[in-house]
């Protein structure tokens, strides 16, 4: 457990007045407030830090003692009894209700201060609990079909269906698996984010998918049929005559599933690229030379 | 369909606020209220909102003036960040094409 130097938190010397010290907390606190910067753990942690800080420095008692024994941390236990008949100024410090309660505060205050900061003293407000927020990995081809998971999340599991379609990036809610309430108010909720993985050959553009198919100069000079991979299985492709290089067909329906819309899918682009022969034999380059002539009159 | 209300006095009475705090939200418009058998009611699902509301008030001492901006402020680093992470998506869709 380190030494946890309250007045460098707080940006002010040792000599600071209560009124100093007033403004830089308030300074600070506006800066990190959890409801200012939502998913910042960084500032969470740093809004903890100046929470603790001041409630130690505007405390004429506790800052007292913090001066007194500050790196002797641990002979500070006669304090102990002091404290028991200490009491707790009303005031600013009591008034935060942000989402942590005593157990945040750290090591060095609560062995210095005997873990009486923090909730157990702040007014008995009922608060809703926080929102847990968690990220989910999926591979692309698990969120091809709708399927169950059990995730655990501090220790409990939760069963979720993840619907087909899920994008890279989304958030789900889920009423009431977060953080306990405070003095009995409601459970926060869990949000959880998707970061999808693309281990497909195909590259996806919202509801739809995009390839590439290789077709030779013959097939795309005359038309034909080619065999396409679809995500879940192969589909057959009709190519026009004198289809160019780079053409893109669509095919409808066979894209990814669109999001909580059962049976409704994207389409499937697949573009062309047509391959030159190369490693020609005489008779064939004569052919092309003949083609070739036909062509430039 | 039912909706989830909470008596706004039972909310005052456990967040410790005076009923006005109520009032003053909803002149603002940054809250609904209905009434219901002569009650005053909060809807549960704005809790998070009206929460998030009443901290910054006491923790910060903003007015509600300041917390609508900051509200709305809020709300457009949300929308922001999603345009990014929708822009991040199309990028990488591009990114890839070029790859091949």
């Amino acid at each position: 457990m380190d030494f946890i130097d309250y007045y460098k938190i707080l940006g002010v010397d040792k000599n600071a007045t209560q009124d100093d010290i007033k403004k830089a907390y308030r300074k600070l606190a506006r800066k990190f407030h959890p409801d200012l910067n939502p998913n910042d753990k960084e500032a969470h942690k740093k809004f903890q830090q100046v929470n603790e800080a001041n409630e130690v420095l505007s405390d004429p008692e506790k800052r007292k003692k913090y001066d007194q024994y500050g790196k002797d941390w641990q002979q500070a236990e006669q304090f102990e009894q002091a404290r028991q008949s200490q009491q707790r100024r009303r005031g600013y410090t009591e008034s935060f209700s942000g989402d942590f309660d005593q157990g945040d505060f750290s090591e060095f205050f609560n062995s210095m201060f005997g873990g009486m900061g923090g909730g157990h003293n702040r007014r008995e407000a009922k608060f809703r609990g926080e929102d847990y927020h968690a990220e989910l990995q999926l591979n692309l081809t698990d969120v091809y079909k709708t399927h169950p998971q059990v995730l655990t999340v501090n220790g409990k599991n939760i069963r979720i269906t993840i619907p087909a379609g899920v994008e890279d990036g989304q958030k789900i809610k889920i009423k009431g698996h977060g953080s306990p309430g405070i003095h009995g108010g409601p459970n926060g909720d869990l949000y959880i984010g998707f970061h999808i993985v693309n281990n497909s050959k195909f590259r996806r553009d919202g509801n739809d998918l995009h390839a590439n198919a290789d077709i030779d100069l013959y097939t795309a000079v005359l038309g034909g049929e080619i065999t396409v991979d679809t995500f879940d299985g192969k589909a057959k492709l009709t190519i026009k005559p004198e289809t160019q290089n780079g053409t893109k067909i669509r095919l409808k329906g066979k894209g990814f599933p669109v999001y909580k819309k059962e049976g409704e899918y994207g389409d499937l682009i697949i573009t062309l690229t047509v391959k030159i022969p190369t490693n020609l034999t005489e008779k064939q380059k004569e052919l092309f030379e003949q083609i070739s002539k036909f062509s430039s009159q | 369909m039912t909706q989830d209300l909470i008596i706004a006095d039972e909310f005052c009475a456990s967040h410790q606020l005076e009923i006005s705090f109520i009032h003053s939200l909803k002149d603002h418009g940054m809250i609904e209220t209905v009434f219901v058998d002569q009650a005053l009611c909060i809807y549960a699902e704005e809790l998070p909102r009206l929460e998030q509301i009443v901290r910054l008030h006491r923790d910060l001492e903003i007015n509600l003036e300041g917390i609508e901006v900051i509200n709305d402020l809020l709300e457009r680093i949300e929308e922001l960040q999603n345009e990014i992470a929708r822009l991040k998506n199309r990028l990488d869709f591009f990114e890839g094409i070029k790859e091949q």
